[in-house]
C-alpha cells in the first residue's frame, strides 16, 4: 500500500463535500483550504498573471506571497491557501486582476 | 469583541503571534498573574511551526507530522485553561497591522479580524511581538512555474491540509529546514529524488564548539539524515537547482554544482525529472510591526536583519518586547525559551505585588547555547554572492509585478540605482501584492546591497504589515496617525 499524508496521520475527515472548480466537481475534506482541495486533485495552477498571462497557484502556502489568488463564489482576489473550502463553493480560474467580469 | 477597552482596563500584555514564542509567552505570563491578550492571524494556535490539520480533517496522529509535539500540546492545554479562567483573551483570525502609542503608557493595536475583515482595536500596557518569519527565496529560471513551491509552503500545505504538490518532489535551497521538509514529504508518501543544498556542511566546521554544546540539535539532524537515507533520498551539498523546466507545470530541474561563492560550475549541470520542487533559502524575520515602531535592528550571521534585543528580550523601544525568530532565526526550541524569558521579564516589570522575577537561570543558559548554535548555522547557510549567476535576464525576480532580472540589472547599470529602494521605484519590483516579501532579498543582492554593505542590516520597510481595507484607515482617529 502506498503511503499518503492520510496514512501518516490516521483518522478520517468529519465530512467530505463537493465544490466546483471551473465547472469540474472536486471533493473537499472538512477543514481543507481551497488550495489544499486543488492540490489534492492534482491542480497546481488557478490564475493567470496580469502581464504575461502565466499560470500560477500556491507558492508560500501561508498567505504571504499572494500568488494563489482565486475567484470564489464570484469574489476575486481571495488567497486560496487561507480560505477554507465550503460545501458548494464555486471556484473559478482568475485571469489578470480578476475584475474582468466587473466592468471596472 | 473586546475592542474598546478603556485605558484603565487595558490588559497588562498584548502578545502578537501564537507560534512557539508567543504561545509560550502568553501562557507563562498568565501563569505569573498578568492579564494577557493573545492575537494571532491564524485560526489555531501553533504558528507555522506547529501548523496542524483543522479539526474537521480528523487526524488521529497530528504529532506524526511534528518534532517536539509535546512541547506544543502542553502550551495549548495551558492556553485553554487560562482562557477559561479569564486570564487570557485569545483572538485567532486577527491580523495586527499596526501598533501605536496610545498615551498614558498604553499601546493601541489595530487588527483586521476574520473573513469579513472587520476592524478591531485593542489596548495593552506592554506588547510582545512574536511575529516569526517567512521564507527567503532566491529566484531561478522557471521558479514561477506551477509545481515550484516554497519548501515551507509545501510543509505548511502538508501539515495543514494533508496534501502534496506532486509525487516526485525535489527539495532545494539551503538551511536545516530542507532536511525536515524532505523528511516529512517522504514520510507522507512523496518520492524525493534529491535534497539539493547550496551550502557545504563543512561550513559547520568552524563552529564546532557551538555544535558540541548542542547535542540535541545534532541528534535531530541525524534523525532526519538517517530517515532520508532509509528512504534513499540523495543529499547533494554545494549544489543548486539552477532552472526548472516544463510547460504549464514542472517536469524536470537542472541541478549544478556550486563554487564557494555559490556560482554554478560550468559543465556540472544535470537534469533530474520531477513534478514538483520545494525550494527555500532559510527564513527572514518578519519585522514590519517592530520597524514601524522604530525598534532598532542588527545584521544576523545569515544575512538577514533581526531586532536588537537585550537580555530580557526588550526591543530598543520601551514597552515593546520581542521573542523568537524576530530576534534572529533560531528555531522553535529557542522561540519557546525566549517567550518564557520575556514573560518573566514583563511580569517583573509590571506593577509590583505580582509573581515574576528574573527568568530562571537555566532558561537563560539554554538560550545562550541555542543562540550560538543558530548563529553558526546561519553563517554556514548564508547565500554566497555568486547565486545571481544562475539568473537569466528574462528570469522574473518579482513574481507579483513580473519584473525580470534584466530590467533590474538595467536599473543598476544604466540608471545608477544603488539600493533596493531605488530599484523598486524604477522597476516596480517589490511593489505588488506581497510587498517584496518574495523578491526583497534577491532585489537587494542585484542592487549590490550585499548584506555586509547594508548598514545595520536595514530591513525592508513596509508601511503596513498586511493589506488593510481602506475604510479602516479612513476610520482611524487622527491621534493615531
Ligand atoms: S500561497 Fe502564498 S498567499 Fe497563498
Amino acid at each position: 500500500m502506498s503511503r499518503t499524508p492520510r496514512t501518516l496521520v490516521g483518522g478520517a475527515p468529519t465530512a467530505t463535500y463537493v465544490l466546483r472548480f471551473d465547472g469540474r466537481e472536486l471533493t473537499a475534506q472538512a477543514g481543507q483550504s481551497i488550495a489544499a482541495v486543488l492540490w489534492g486533485a492534482g491542480i497546481l495552477a488557478w490564475r493567470t498573471t496580469r502581464e504575461g498571462g502565466a499560470p500560477r497557484g500556491a507558492f508560500c502556502g501561508i498567505g504571504s506571497c499572494y500568488d494563489c489568488l482565486v475567484t470564489v463564489n464570484g469574489r476575486p482576489n481571495q488567497r486560496a491557501c487561507l480560505v477554507p473550502a465550503r460545501p458548494g463553493d464555486r471556484v473559478t480560474t482568475q485571469e489578470g486582476t480578476g475584475h474582468a467580469e466587473l466592468g471596472v | 469583541m473586546p475592542s474598546s477597552a478603556s485605558d484603565a482596563a487595558a490588559p497588562d500584555l498584548a502578545v502578537v503571534g501564537a507560534g512557539p514564542a508567543g504561545l509560550a509567552a502568553a501562557v507563562t505570563a498568565a501563569g505569573l498573574g498578568l492579564r494577557v491578550v493573545l492575537l494571532d492571524a491564524g485560526e489555531r494556535p501553533g504558528g507555522q511551526y506547529y501548523r496542524h490539520p483543522a479539526p474537521g480533517l480528523g487526524a488521529d496522529r497530528p504529532e506524526a507530522l511534528h518534532h517536539g509535539w509535546a512541547a506544543f500540546a502542553s502550551r495549548e492545554a495551558g492556553l485553554r485553561a487560562h482562557v477559561e479562567a479569564g486570564r487570557i483573551t485569545y483572538l485567532p483570525g486577527h491580523h495586527v497591522w499596526t501598533v501605536v502609542p496610545g498615551g498614558g503608557g498604553v499601546w493601541t493595536l489595530h487588527a483586521v479580524a476574520g473573513p469579513e475583515e472587520e476592524a478591531a482595536t485593542l489596548h495593552a500596557r506592554a506588547v510582545l511581538l512574536a511575529t516569526g518569519s517567512y521564507e527567503r527565496q532566491l529566484p531561478f529560471p522557471g521558479w514561477t512555474l506551477p509545481g515550484v513551491v516554497g519548501a515551507g509552503g509545501a510543509q505548511a500545505m502538508l501539515k495543514g491540509g494533508l496534501v502534496l504538490p506532486g509525487e516526485r518532489v525535489v527539495v532545494a535551497g539551503s538551511g536545516p529546514l530542507l532536511l525536515a521538509v524532505a523528511g516529512s514529504l517522504a514520510a507522507a508518501g512523496a518520492r524525493v529524488p534529491a535534497v539539493v543544498e547550496a551550502a557545504g556542511y563543512s561550513g559547520y566546521a568552524g563552529h564546532v564548539p557551538a555544535l558540541l554544546r548542542n547535542p540535541g540539535k545534532l541528534a535531530e539532524a541525524a534523525t532526519y539524515g538517517s530517515a532520508l537515507l532509509h528512504r534513499h533520498v540523495r543529499l547533494l551539498t554545494r549544489h543548486a537547482v539552477t532552472e526548472a523546466h516544463g510547460t504549464g507545470r514542472v517536469e524536470a530541474v537542472t541541478v549544478a554544482r556550486l563554487d564557494r561563492d555559490w556560482r554554478p560550475v560550468p559543465g556540472t549541470a544535470r537534469r533530474i525529472p520531477c513534478d514538483a520542487v520545494a525550494v527555500g533559502h532559510g527564513l527572514v524575520p518578519q519585522l514590519e510591526l517592530a520597524t514601524g515602531l522604530g525598534c532598532a535592528t542588527r545584521s544576523s550571521a545569515d544575512g538577514t536583519a533581526a531586532l536588537v534585543l537585550d537580555a530580557e528580550q526588550r526591543t530598543s523601544v520601551p514597552g515593546i518586547w520581542s521573542a523568537g525568530e524576530t530576534g534572529g532565526i533560531g528555531g522553535a526550541q529557542l522561540a519557546l525559551l525566549e517567550g518564557e524569558i520575556a514573560a518573566h521579564a514583563i511580569a517583573a516589570h509590571a506593577a509590583a505585588g505580582r509573581a515574576g522575577g528574573p527568568a530562571p537561570a537555566a532558561l537563560v543558559r539554554r538560550r545562550a547555547r541555542l543562540r550560538a548554535f543558530a548563529e553558526a548555522m546561519g553563517a554556514a547557510h548564508r547565500p554566497g554572492d555568486g547565486w545571481t549567476g544562475w539568473l537569466r535576464d528574462d528570469t522574473d525576480v518579482c513574481r507579483c509585478e513580473e519584473v525580470p532580472a534584466g530590467r533590474i540589472r538595467e536599473a543598476v547599470a544604466d540608471l545608477g540605482a544603488r539600493d533596493a529602494r531605488t530599484v523598486k521605484l524604477l522597476t516596480r519590483c517589490g511593489m505588488g501584492w506581497c510587498q517584496g516579501r518574495m523578491c526583497g532579498p534577491a532585489v537587494a543582492a542585484l542592487a549590490g546591497e550585499s548584506a555586509a554593505a547594508s548598514p545595520g542590516g536595514a530591513p525592508d520597510r513596509r508601511p503596513l504589515s498586511c493589506p488593510v481595507p481602506l475604510r479602516h484607515l479612513a476610520e482611524l482617529p487622527p491621534a493615531d496617525g
